[in-house]
């Protein structure tokens, strides 16, 4: 039995069937439970690591259907419109579902019905049910009041004005309900008896394309498993080029028997259709993996998804075998995908320019996958450049020898190094950003291009003007010069 | 000067006063002392926007970060360098920084490929600069291994190069002006070591211009680099005592 706190009390969050015939109920607070039965084994609820739980419940139970979504802290509902034939037909999709979940060690109740509500509805409270079309209602019927899963004063308020059954409910004209308990009511009262569906929102989007095979047997062999998706792959690139696109970001799923699911996205830098350079990323990427595809008894099924696509127009190659920029850049996407695949997503950047005038944030690098390539501002002719080859991201002090008040370096240490200060350029004035949200209320910096004596350029700034206050102004190096 | 040209790179060579990448393959660039560091990597994109076309890999170990700073894109337009063109990779440790740069080699596509490793890299030896050598070879792709605080090493390296910054010609009001680099060279294949080049990046016209190394007088623009064979400078070795102190 699992106890958790609510509203400043220990309450039974959960309990098992041994405890539920010993006349303890759900909601009793811990002292009420002790006093039923003295010796009560109890543990704390973990509501994160029951969700956790029931995510890894609906990834596994995604080999059945890519539409999975999650129904308050404890439901799945699967949306198996289209799949049921592909496993033998409703029944046996349903035995297997529950087949595949009681391998976690988890008991279910489960039901299949025409909407999502009736199907939740039937689970709860006539388990085991397959209501065919235009059934729902009848069944619907004979099903108590709390089967429609509203808050207890909702629940209380309908059985005090005498409803027991949602046959009860159903022949009410539907305003006098949506008056009294609002249009949520009326509407799911609707959904439960099969007079209204709405899709689910499934927990992840439907892939644009795909493509799975189920084995009669576990397999386990790697080099089987890549052979089996080499064909998905051409299938799904298939179903691709009829629609004239190419995938830029892939899926594969890998079903283990015992219920884990793994999956490894492979993401392109420009849309392709090409099966073997998918197929040299995926291996690049499992070669890669820190925890490695452990095939265990076996993997169940497996399923390709492309999960983002775009136009892609078909190539002409040139005559004279001269290479085209189009292919230029596609080489270049090539080797993006390959140091992507092999080193990870933010390994591979591009230098991108945001427009202020802060240094620290007028370039950065971004990944390149993510990013698009950005423009810098024209140069100034017959000019040396005004900021530095590399910047440090926490500036250095340095102590300085300088003129009062505002003249640039005559010498400074840096790094126990004494640099004679040989040519100077400044004071360049940068003020902070005060207009930004959570804006340091650093001071302003003067910053100057010198250069010492063998002719290393550097970039140095001092904080504060001498005499702004009682403390001298610091001085740190921010960059180098090439 | 020039290096025999047994192999005219792909893309549009274009002219430079500097052919220091006109062959593709190898080419190693030193540092001379520690605050030469941005030099090298500086040098080897310039070298590399004046001699093809195409975008750059720019390949750097990461805790070159803490000794040098990061690349600052805007420092890199600021020299006529366009960002755009850089793919930059962050390397966790030399292993993948060469692997990503063997990768690079491998794509005719690219301009260059730049290696920045500071430090004594082991894993750097005959067999990986013999195989980035191959593959910048084989596509076409010139390679430049930018060693920091390190000492060379047996390498299959086309060319040696020790880069140091040059004291830059003032402009009005004692202004540092355009950036100015020594180069000489350390080793070659074809044994024309001891070559000592003066230059100066103009960042308008994206080249290099000679120069004279004492920094005061404009030399005139000329088609031939100043350079002739002098005494090679002895290598800064970073065992040796040494007041530079590392960061972190």
């Amino acid at each position: 039995m699992l106890v958790e706190k609510a509203r400043g009390a220990r309450t039974i969050a959960a309990l098992n069937a041994v405890a539920a015939g010993l006349g303890l109920r759900f909601g009793m607070t811990l002292a009420q439970g002790r006093a039923l039965v003295p010796q009560l084994t109890t543990g704390e609820a973990d509501a994160d690591g029951d969700s956790r739980f029931l995510h890894t419940l609906a990834a596994t139970c995604e080999i059945f259907t890519p539409l999975v979504a999650l129904r308050g802290a404890d439901g799945l509902i699967l949306d198996i419109t289209g799949c049921a034939h592909l496993f033998g037909g409703e029944r046996e999709i349903g035995q297997a579902a529950r087949g595949r979940l009681h391998r976690w060690g988890v008991q279910t109740q489960a039901a299949i019905a025409g909407t999502p509500e009736a199907a939740w509805a039937f689970a709860r409270h006539k388990r085991g049910i397959i209501a065919q079309s235009g059934e729902e209602e009848a069944l619907a019927k004979e099903l108590p009041i709390t089967a429609l899963d509203q808050d207890r004063a909702t629940t209380l308020a309908l059985g005090r004005a005498g409803f027991q059954t949602l046959g009860d409910l159903a022949n009410r004209p539907s305003n006098l309900l949506s008056a009294r308990f609002g249009e949520g009511l009326a509407s799911v009262l609707s959904r439960v008896l099969g007079r209204e569906d709405i899709r689910i929102t499934p927990l992840r989007p439907l892939p644009e394309v795909m493509a799975e095979r189920h084995f009669p047997e576990p397999l386990g062999l790697m080099e089987s498993l890549l052979a089996t998706l080499e064909r998905l792959a051409g299938d799904a690139m298939r179903a691709l080029e009829t629609r004239g696109i190419g995938g830029r970001a892939f899926e594969a799923s890998f079903f283990r028997s015992d219920g884990m699911v793994r999956r490894i996205h492979i993401q392109t830098a420009q849309p392709t259709r090409d099966v073997a350079s998918l197929m040299r990323l995926t291996r690049l990427k499992i070669d890669a993996l820190a925890d490695p595809l452990d095939p265990g008894f076996g993997f169940d099924a497996l399923r390709l998804a492309v999960l983002r696509t775009e136009p892609l127009a078909e190539l002409q190659p040139h005559l004279d075998g001269e290479r085209s920029a189009a292919e230029g850049a596609q080489a270049l996407a090539d080797l993006v995908n390959r140091l992507v695949a092999r080193f990870g997503h933010e390994s591979v950047q591009r230098f991108v320019a945001s427009d202020t005038h802060d240094p620290a944030r007028a370039g950065g690098t971004a990944p390149w996958l993510s990013s698009a390539p950005s423009t810098w501002p024209a140069l100034e002719p017959g000019q040396p450049p005004a900021r530095p080859f590399t910047l440090f991201v926490h500036p250095q002090p340095i102590d300085v020898l300088a003129e009062v008040p505002d003249s640039p370096p005559l010498r400074f240490r840096w790094r126990r190094v004494l640099h004679e200060v040989m040519l100077a350029e400044g004071p360049e004035r940068i003020a902070p950003e005060w207009w930004r949200e959570g804006a340091s209320t650093a001071p302003a910096r003067d910053y100057y291009r010198v250069e010492d004596a063998k002719g290393h350029r550097f970039w140095v700034f001092r904080e504060r003007l001498y005499g702004d206050t009682n403390a001298s102004p610091r001085w740190f190096m921010h960059g180098l010069f090439a | 000067m020039s290096l025999s040209h047994s192999r005219m790179p792909e893309g549009n060579p274009r002219p430079s006063c500097l052919p220091v990448l006109a062959e593709s393959g190898l080419h190693e660039f030193f540092a001379e002392h520690e605050a030469d560091s941005a030099a090298p990597g500086a040098l080897a994109l310039m070298l590399a926007a004046g001699s093809r076309d195409g975008a750059w890999l720019w390949v750097r170990h990461e805790p070159q970060g803490r000794e040098t700073g990061l690349p600052y894109p805007s420092g890199l337009a600021e020299l006529g360098l366009s960002p755009a063109a850089v793919l930059f990779f962050r390397a966790q440790d030399v292993a993948s920084a060469l692997q990503a740069g063997l990768e690079g080699a491998r794509c005719a596509a690219l301009g260059a490929v730049i290696i920045e490793l500071r430090g004594e890299a082991k894993a750097y030896d005959l067999v990986a600069s013999r195989r980035l050598s191959l593959a910048g070879r084989t596509c076409g792709v010139p390679v430049v291994m930018v060693r920091l605080g390190a000492s060379p090493v047996p390498s299959a390296a086309h060319t040696r190069w020790q880069v140091r910054a040059l004291p830059s010609r003032p402009l009005a009001a004692k202004a540092p002006g355009p950036p100015g680099f020594e180069l000489s060279l350390l080793r070659a294949r074809n044994g024309r070591e001891g070559v000592l080049i003066h230059v100066e990046w103009d960042r308008d016209a994206r080249q290099f211009i000679p120069r004279s190394p004492l920094g005061t007088d404009l030399p005139a623009r000329r088609a031939a680099p100043v350079s002739g064979a002098v005494v090679p400078v002895p290598l800064h070795r970073p065992g040796a005592p040494d007041v530079w102190r590392h960061a972190g």
